[in-house]
């Protein structure tokens, strides 16, 4: 009980277990590429989820500076992600990722 | 701290972040997927108040809210035929897929569950932290700071560049 009502470390980290593996499956199983890059950015979450918890508990600032940049990348990964997607669209007229076979228009 | 209000608000938003995010994968339609993505970066947000990583969680909001989940629900705008109904997203591969999701989570957990090694800092971060930020910004982190303005900058040319309407015949 002291466990489950004292908030420490093991909370985070269980949170940031969940949106890994959750962000794992969406990877794995979806075809639709949009869908994949959701579960990208619930990976992202889960890092740096893990970095703050660290950070926190550890009384430094490395783990709030890492989730910064690494907020920044994700946008960066996004947009780029997102214009790669809507090429796709335009010369398959899909965006699954499965039926994606050949690197010529 | 064991202070019950902040237990039940903490429980409140890691129950909120993590069926989002489950809704998320589980659900097939892709308009579903990308409003519910809306609640789990908010839940991720209070979740960053709660690690008293203020500034990170206001920029979640604006970047994450504000920026990629805009992104992204102007993707499945684009690419999917709105009038159209049916817009089931196909899923593959679902029983590996299955059995990675239960082996990653139960993993992780075991591991962070029968470890006691865990030796919390005594001076834990408290209150906010912006004005720390803002000094190591400027100080030890002023290389990568401006190397990943750059980078930042570079992308979204490019992204633009790859995205540019292009007319037929150039």
């Amino acid at each position: 009980m002291e466990q489950l009502t004292t908030i420490g470390l093991n909370h985070y980290l269980t949170i940031s277990a969940f949106l890994l593996g959750f962000g794992l499956f969406a990877v794995m199983t979806r075809k639709n590429a949009i869908v994949v890059l959701m579960g990208v950015e619930l990976i992202l979450n889960a890092a740096n989820i893990n970095f703050l918890a660290f950070s926190k508990y550890n009384g430094g600032m490395e783990g709030v500076m890492f989730a910064l940049f690494v907020i920044v990348i994700a946008a960066a990964e996004a947009a780029i992600a997102l214009a790669i997607v809507i090429n796709i669209f335009k010369i398959f007229k899909s965006v699954d990722v499965s039926s994606i076979d050949s690197m010529k228009e | 701290m064991s202070n019950p209000t902040y237990t039940v608000i903490f429980y409140l938003f890691a129950a909120i972040t993590v069926c989002s995010a489950a809704f998320v994968v589980f659900t097939r339609n892709v308009i579903y997927s990308a409003f519910s993505l809306l609640f789990t970066f908010f839940g991720v947000a209070a979740l960053y108040v709660f690690l008293s990583a203020d500034f990170i969680a206001v920029t979640q909001v604006v970047v994450y809210v504000g920026g990629i989940l805009v992104l992204l629900l102007f993707g499945v705008m684009f690419t999917n035929s709105i009038m159209q109904t049916g817009q089931k997203s196909e899923v593959t591969h679902i029983i590996p897929g299955t059995i990675l999701l239960a082996g990653i989570i139960g993993a992780l957990l075991y591991t962070f569950y029968t470890t006691h090694g865990w030796m919390p800092s005594e001076t834990t971060l408290q209150g906010s932290i912006v004005e720390r930020i803002g000094f190591e910004t400027m100080s030890r982190y002023v290389l990568p700071f401006e190397m990943v303005s750059i980078l930042l900058l570079a992308a979204l040319i490019g992204a633009a560049f790859l995205a540019r309407f292009d007319k037929s015949g150039k």
